[in-house]
């Protein structure tokens, strides 16, 4: 058992000329781009779904809030192929949503907008979903409250989620605010986002007896376990998720959603495997979307940029019953050093669907507030960017005083500074074009959350001299299969091609799964402390002393004896592993850190604001993987130009409907939205972290990404938008108001000034 | 999507009688658009008629030196062609700027005239929309309208076209070629061929029941300049939140001729004629930009969301007019 509550310590893993670390393609890969990893839906065959599926099909609430009177499903029932018609009428009793179970069709309550109302089942998915469309329920549609602005009075003061309070404070802030010679009092708002992953959430439910199988998309499988056991109202342990391979999840597939749920009952009653999967439209209703947030700063800090004050107060929202709320101000708590510090969260009640984490939650929005509040500061003060944030750069934890465990905030903030040609930027606003563009740079600070949670794994040698590696860990396209396969691959000195990794599935050792960026801490931790048993073990079994031993080669080095690997596995080896953070987050802050620089040009007719070029230099603990940290990085970055540019949620304020719910219209960036963007890793081991050294990548990448753009955007422009998505309408309308007479006409080459 | 039937039609006159025959009949093509609806339930069509075999695929020249694009030539096609890009930029670079290229592969002219519009509420059966369920009411007007006209709209509708390469071809004076189911073949002028919303938004184009698109004819390629330029939200695979096509001819320091077209703002690619009236003799100028680009959106309203456009509208004819005479 690794227990992280000391230093790891010195580890084989830190022998130079490892895998480890290198940039190493994704195991995986080869099966994606040729069609042989199986996704949810794609199972088939008797092995795995038994008889020929079922195909179901839901259908959603097209009312914000009210009551189901009727649901006419005769004409459904009748439609050719049709198998069954659920509705809340004849679902099964399900277990309480407040116990954490996920009900669908519980009752005839209409909570929000797209929730699922009925599904159809049929001999084909074609045949569903026309069935689907003759479904035709009728409602008692109530008012509801679907606008946080308007609701911002009604908020309140929500639980504490995760060991964290919605509220923090330290020092007098209405004091030092008064005190203060330089002071800012802004507020930020962020929109609804949607996860928009690629692969929409989909299952195959089969029932052997009692036994229930899901082939889900799933982040976190242990804990979908629960939700499935607390909502179906079964033991535990007749229930198996496998999720081998993800099409995304960024967060959208931390719960069981409705596909899941419903499948399952719907097998259940035709005693036969159902397979579902949401539309498109379905996903950004049916699951979990990010809230929208309001987001007031007050910042108030010496001449010299000493932080007297820092209060952030965010208020967001979520379903009825629902007590989730978006943490933006916690890293709020981690970040800058100041005397008076002040956090607090309000959540108000609105008849929208569930709200819910989305990479990053709290610092993904927080930040893009913070860091633009720190930007206006900076100019308020005449100061450079970097140099407010190195002035108050904290020695211990500024909420809680602990030492930091590692903390390399400045170097990345420096080294990105000197590889983007920071020194080139023009501190005075809109004062650099080119042709029609206004040009701009900007920067942000980057800070994550660092955790692990326990984790199990195991390791075999097999007879074939093949290492398997089995967790319950997810791979959602980030790249844990392959990770986890170098990490093995070293500790038994073993080739990648004779390691085997067999993820996402609930019959092997359970780890927490995909999210949160825990993944690799957790799993990775757990793999390695069953690799290091199965040296013991094999090495036992040769009866050699495990002191000393240097496992390379595809052989075992004790002493001067070689003892090839092939010869010690005999039938098979097998040894579990299991790690734990133990107390190593409550002894030290664990964050990653990161400083992102981005190029934006505005254009001067039509407020268009594209991106030119962008950077990020992240400290993370040891790189795993330079390939697929670099991917989690840019991935990350390109969610925050997202972020600021165009990613909303467009909400009809009238019943509540997310109106732009497909591709085409909730728009994320695209590949000409992205000309140039680079990750730089400044060196960095953490022994407090990780077995391996390693911090969680997965969405430090992501934080504060989007306020080095709008921050750039500010200095291409003199314009500070503080309402989020930066388009081109809210440029414009600036422009309009501040100096219309100068602006309205304008040709290229006669820019104004 | 509802059970349908199919068959491909191996003659235009095959394909026109085949649809006049059949009540709820359509044809299909690239069916990029026609598919994303049935799917969704919006469009319900009992039979199909493919008629991707009809011999419509060519790009010619026409006697009196203009191009004639039949209906099935592929978006991609068309914008590669040589002499599109050579005589006809403005048309290539509409196509190019629109869709994705995968997209651009599938569909067709013809197709890309009939694409449907890009309405939020006219994509859900769940919301009131006259243009898909006539009587029913507006969704947009009172909704979240961001993508919706402020010109040409009317109390009962105020959804757009979404077309790029209509666009183009509005500025370039197109006709449209036509059969119909008797044999007959009728010529529409593209400034004809879409109708208004007015009280009837369910009904977008002159077309009759069977009539079916064989070509689109270009006058003779013009002289001056020719513009495409499009506003919108992301850098690729974005509709237009306001796009302009400009042809000006220059001659002397004074604009001889403009020939405008908008996309984004209206139901319809838009001609501005008091626009074009309103340059045509004038030196270019921002006064004259700007009295131009009042013309365009003279009586246009916005509706809360898109209220920018119309701003927006004045500031891009003014670029697009600028770089367009620069040499003059």
């Amino acid at each position: 058992m690794i227990d992280m509550s000391n230093p790891i310590g010195s580890t084989p893993l830190d022998r130079p000329g490892g895998l480890l670390g290198q940039a190493l393609d994704r195991i995986d890969g080869p099966l994606k781009v040729t069609g042989r990893a199986t996704y949810a839906y794609e199972y088939r065959g008797e092995g795995e779904v038994g008889a020929p599926p079922a195909y179901g099909f839901v259908v959603v609430a097209s009312i914000g809030k009210g009551r189901i009177i009727a649901i006419d499903s005769a004409a459904a029932e009748k439609s050719p192929g049709v198998l069954l018609v659920m509705t809340h009428a004849n679902a099964s009793k399900q277990g309480d949503r407040s116990s954490g179970a996920v009900p669908q069709l519980a009752d005839d309550r209409v909570l929000f907008h797209g929730q699922p109302v009925a599904l159809v089942v049929a001999e084909s998915f074609e045949e569903a979903r026309a069935a689907a469309y003759l479904v035709k329920p009728s409602y008692a549609p109530e008012p509801g409250a679907h606008d946080l602005a308007a609701a911002q009075e009604k908020a309140s003061v929500p639980a504490s989620r995760g060991g964290n309070a919605p509220d923090s404070s330290k020092g007098d802030i209405d004091g030092a605010i008064a005190a203060a010679p330089i002071k800012i009092d802004v507020t930020y708002t962020t929109p609804p986002q949607s996860h928009a992953m690629m692969e929409p959430h989909a299952t195959i439910a089969r029932w052997d007896g009692d036994h229930l199988t899901l082939y889900t998309a799933n982040q976190m499988l242990p804990r979908g376990i629960e939700a499935v056991a607390g909502t179906l109202r079964m033991p535990k342990d007749r229930i198996r998720l496998v999720s081998r391979y993800i099409g995304g999840g960024f967060g959208a597939k931390l719960q069981v959603q409705a596909d899941a749920i419903l499948a399952a009952m719907a097998a259940r009653m035709l005693n036969r495997p159902v397979k579902l999967a949401l539309t498109r439209q379905q996903v950004f209703a049916v699951t979990t979307h990010r809230s929208d947030t309001i987001q007031r700063l007050r910042l108030a800090a010496e001449r010299d940029g000493t932080l007297q004050a820092v209060a952030h107060e965010s208020w967001s929202d979520n379903a009825p019953g629902q007590t989730g709320f978006e943490g933006a101000a916690m890293a709020t708590r981690n970040i800058y050093a100041t005397p008076a510090l002040l956090t607090a969260h309000r959540l108000a009640t609105l008849d929208l669907p569930v709200s819910a984490a989305m990479r990053a939650p709290g610092e993904a929005v927080g930040l893009l507030a913070l860091e633009c509040a720190m930007d206006e500061l900076a100019a308020l003060l005449g100061m450079d960017p970097i140099a407010l944030r190195v002035k108050n750069e904290p020695t211990t934890d500024p909420q809680n005083g602990k030492p930091f465990a590692t903390r390399a905030l400045v170097p990345c903030m420096q080294k990105g500074a000197e590889l983007f040609g920071w020194n080139k930027r023009n501190p005075r606003p809109a004062s650099v074009r080119d042709g029609e563009w206004l040009v701009g740079i900007g920067m942000s600070a980057a800070i994550r959350g660092n955790p692990m949670l326990a984790a199990k794994a195991s390791a075999s040698l097999g007879h074939d001299g093949v290492l398997t590696v089995r967790t319950s860990m997810t791979d959602i396209g980030t790249g844990s299969y392959t990770i986890l396969g170098q990490i093995a691959a070293d500790l038994l000195g073993l080739p990648i091609d004779r390691v085997r990794v067999e993820l996402g599935d609930t019959s092997f050792p359970a780890a927490p799964g995909s999210g949160g960026s825990f993944g690799a801490n957790s799993a990775g931790s757990a793999v390695y402390d069953a690799c290091m048993n199965l040296r013991e073990a094999l090495l036992r079994k040769a009866g050699l002393q495990a002191d000393g031993a240097v496992f390379a080669d595809g052989a075992a080095l004790v002493g001067n004896q070689r003892v090839p690997l092939d010869s010690l596995a005999g039938d098979g080896v097998s040894a579990d592993g299991a790690a734990t953070p133990g107390d190593s987050r409550q002894a030290f802050v664990q964050q990653s850190y990161g400083a992102h620089f981005a190029e934006v040009g505005v254009n001067s007719v039509t407020g268009e604001i594209r991106l030119r070029r962008m950077l990020g230099v992240f400290a993370v603990g040891r790189v795993l993987n330079a390939k697929t940290a670099r991917s989690q990085a840019i991935g990350g970055m390109t969610f925050g130009v997202g972020a600021a540019l165009m990613e909303a949620i467009a909400v009809d304020k009238r019943d509540g409907w997310f109106v732009n719910n497909n591709l085409a219209e909730y728009h994320v960036a695209a590949n000409a939205d992205i000309p140039e963007m680079n990750a730089v890793f400044i060196p960095e081991t953490d022994d407090r972290s990780s077995a391996m050294k390693s911090k969680g990548i997965g969405e430090l990448g992501t934080c504060g990404a989007g306020a080095a753009l709008a921050n750039a955007v500010f200095n291409a422009t003199g314009i500070r938008i503080r309402d989020y998505p930066l388009t081109l309408d809210k440029v414009l309308k600036a422009w309009e108001q501040t100096d219309a007479g100068q602006r309205t006409s304008l040709s290229p080459g006669r820019l104004p000034g | 999507m509802r059970a349908f039937t199919y068959e491909r039609a191996d003659s235009v006159a095959a394909a026109t009688r085949a649809i006049a025959e059949t009540p709820g009949a359509k044809f299909i093509a690239g069916g990029t658009n026609l598919l994303d609806l049935m799917k969704l339930d919006v469009e319900t069509p009992t039979h199909l008629v493919d008629v991707n075999r009809l011999p419509l695929a060519a790009i010619e020249e026409t006697t009196e030196g203009g191009l004639k694009i039949g209906a099935l030539v592929r978006n991609s096609d068309l914008a590669a062609d040589p002499g599109v890009r050579k005589n006809y930029p403005v048309l290539s670079r509409a196509l190019l700027s629109g869709a994705s290229g995968q997209l651009r592969n599938k569909a067709t002219t013809a197709g890309n005239l009939l694409q449907r519009t890009r309405c939020y509420y006219f994509y859900d059966t769940g919301k009131p929309c006259n243009k898909r369920e006539p009587g029913s009411g507006c969704s947009a007007i009172g909704g979240f309208n961001r993508i919706h006209a402020v010109v040409g709209a009317s109390d009962d509708c105020i959804a757009t076209h979404p077309s790029d390469m209509a666009v183009a071809m509005q500025a370039l004076d197109a006709k449209v070629e036509t059969a119909m189911p008797d044999g007959s073949l009728r010529t529409i002028a593209l400034s004809d061929f879409y109708r208004l919303p007015g009280k009837t938004p369910d009904i977008e184009t002159v077309l009759k029941p069977g009539q079916i698109i064989t070509a689109v004819t270009l006058p003779p390629p013009p002289a001056g300049v020719q513009i495409y330029r499009k506003v919108r939200d992301r850098a690729s695979f974005a509709f237009a939140l306001v796009s302009v096509a400009a042809i000006v001819e220059t001659t002397g320091g004074k604009i001889r001729s403009a020939r405008l077209a908008f996309g984004g703002i209206a139901p319809k690619p838009w001609r501005p004629v008091d626009a074009e009236r309103a340059l045509a003799g004038n030196a270019p100028s921002d006064a004259a930009f700007a009295r131009a680009g009042e013309a365009v959106i003279a009586g246009g309203r916005g509706h809360g969301h898109n209220d920018f456009k119309l701003p927006l509208v004045k500031r891009t004819l003014t670029a697009a007019l600028a770089a367009a005479t620069r040499s003059a």
